[in-house]
């Protein structure tokens, strides 16, 4: 029958990227406590977002935001059996290194918190646990591969239930995607040198139409309807941070967000579970936001 | 599966073309599968509703999140159709959630997770633990010629017990169950859609011929 005839592989990238590819088409949720994380699971959340304070608050309260304390992680790993994903400053190595000794299955290194490191990504190819990162852009999607991220988000906006940059940059990497694959090989050197990234990289995106890592969106989604735009738009997934527990009627509308996301294309399903949400999160317009305190351009 | 029963079955690519073969796309990486499918020669059907259902003559249940799909097929009237299909000897091959969907028994489900069922085994739920336990490795696959397969273990389910009705096809070092069949029923705990090995999916779409031969 079966033996074993090499060693077992712990955190390889297919394994780091595999993750992802099962988390697509789902909704991944912040939650900031046990009862949250209990909600999202129900509701069918794909995996949920360990973190103190939903990006609304962050921006609201303001001060430095760090990772969670390791007992929230716990107690929140404890209540759900679906992934547990958790938030590390970026360039925060040590904070990583707690995260991924606290067994969690994702690592976040996210614009959402405060920098730790502005010139430095945290070297993703030192840890077993996968990490997702942000990106507004091809280029710092490409950028973040290379430092070993395993899955992509668009950044959007975040704690503002606005959407519109969410939409900017998902359809900017889908863009910019289209146009390598339009281009010949001894223009896709220079394509290489434009958006920062190694040419290896490029040529096989360009090859493939695709990048090599699972990309969801995030930032902004608070309605049915814009999680099932941004699946509409490309996205493999969506996560959904404040716009749930920020809303009037968390339960149904976590659900209904789960069911637009699979029946992202059929316009009906959308309509129906739309109805009678209650209120959705009040949100601020990103134009109103002075542009130093915007979390996207954060990373880079 | 002994090498004799496939000797004389025509290739998966001609015979596959009688009905499409559906892949369950409510969550998960259904895509991946859907392109294993249509690079050995079949036509795919993407399966979120019961007319979908209805068109396929064999059907994958793919990786992803089981509760999940659990949820959804439930939600939208789709599981008492699969339970009907699986009763009625739907060929289904089933990788990670969906062996997890076609166990009779699953334990440390969420609260409240049904599955379809099926199989007559005890598999548990992310039995390896966390992501820090995801691994590969190369596995025997009983019957299966062309030497070990490459498998992927992503918070892999372990099948804990195989009843008298069910095979098992494949064990870690360890003797822990990761692939079994029964029947028209086939599932893995590993995901032959992500590491490009397609000799289970072969074999299910030979399975999925012999079905159609026989009605």
């Amino acid at each position: 029958m079966t033996e074993i005839t090499s060693p077992e592989q712990f955190g390889s990238s297919r394994v780091k990227r595999g993750l992802a590819e099962m988390l697509k088409g789902g909704v991944i949720m912040d939650v900031v406590t046990a009862a949250q994380a209990r909600i999202a699971e129900d509701a069918g959340a794909v995996a949920v977002m360990a973190l103190e304070r939903v990006p609304a608050d962050i921006r609201s309260q303001g001060g430095v935001a760090r990772m969670s304390d390791p007992d929230l992680i716990d107690s929140i790993r404890a209540e759900v059996n679906i992934p547990v994903m958790a938030k590390a400053r970026i360039g925060h190595f040590v904070e990583a290194q707690i995260l991924q000794a606290l067994e969690v299955d994702y690592i976040d290194e996210s614009e959402v918190l405060s920098p730790a490191d502005y010139v430095n990504h945290i070297d993703k190819w030192n840890f077993t646990i996968p990490f997702v990162c942000g990106a507004t852009n091809l280029g710092e999607a490409l950028r973040r591969i290379v430092e070993g991220a395993a899955m992509i988000r668009s950044k959007g906006e975040a704690g503002t239930g606005d959407v519109s940059e969410a939409t900017k940059h998902i359809r900017t990497i889908k863009g910019e995607i289209a146009r390598l694959s339009s281009l010949g090989k001894d223009e896709l050197y220079v394509a290489a040198k434009e958006l920062q990234a190694p040419y290896e990289l490029v040529a096989e995106i360009a090859a493939t139409g695709k990048l090599p890592v699972v990309l969801f969106t995030a930032g902004g989604v608070a309605t049915p309807a814009d999680a099932a735009m941004m699946m509409q738009l490309g996205a493999d997934g969506v996560f959904v941070g404040s716009g749930i527990f920020k809303s009037g009627n968390p339960e149904q509308r976590a659900a209904a967000i789960v069911k637009a996301v699979t029946f992202y294309d059929d316009a009906k399903i959308i309509a129906d579970v739309s109805r009678g949400l209650g209120e959705a999160m009040v949100g601020i317009n990103v134009t109103d936001i002075p542009a130093p305190h915007r979390l996207a351009t954060r990373g880079w | 599966m002994p090498e004799a029963t496939l000797v004389d079955m025509p290739a998966p690519a001609r015979l596959a073309g009688e009905a499409p073969i559906g892949v369950l796309a409510l969550q998960g990486d259904f895509r991946e599968h859907a392109d294993v499918l249509r690079a050995l020669g079949a036509e795919v059907v993407l399966v979120r509703r019961p007319e979908e259902l209805a068109l396929v003559g064999g059907l994958v249940i793919p990786g992803g999140e089981s509760s999940v799909m659990d949820k959804l097929a439930r939600m939208f009237g789709l599981f008492e159709p699969l339970s009907d299909a699986v009763a009625a000897g739907l060929p289904v091959y089933g990788t990670c959630a969906g062996l997890i969907m076609l166990a009779d028994t699953v334990l440390d489900g969420i609260t409240g997770q049904q599955s379809i069922g099926g199989l007559d085994i005890v598999v548990r739920r992310n039995a390896f633990g966390s992501q820090a336990a995801s691994f590969e490795t190369e596995l025997d696959v009983s019957g299966l010629a062309g030497g070990p397969m490459h498998a992927a273990f992503i918070r892999a389910p372990v099948v804990e017990t195989v009843g008298p009705a069910a095979t098992a096809l494949a064990r870690l070092a360890d003797g822990r169950c990761v692939a079994v069949e029964q029947g028209s029923l086939l599932g893995t705990s590993f995901h032959p859609e992500i590491t490009g090995d397609y000799r289970f999916h072969e074999y299910f779409l030979r399975r999925v011929a012999a079905a159609a031969f026989r009605r």
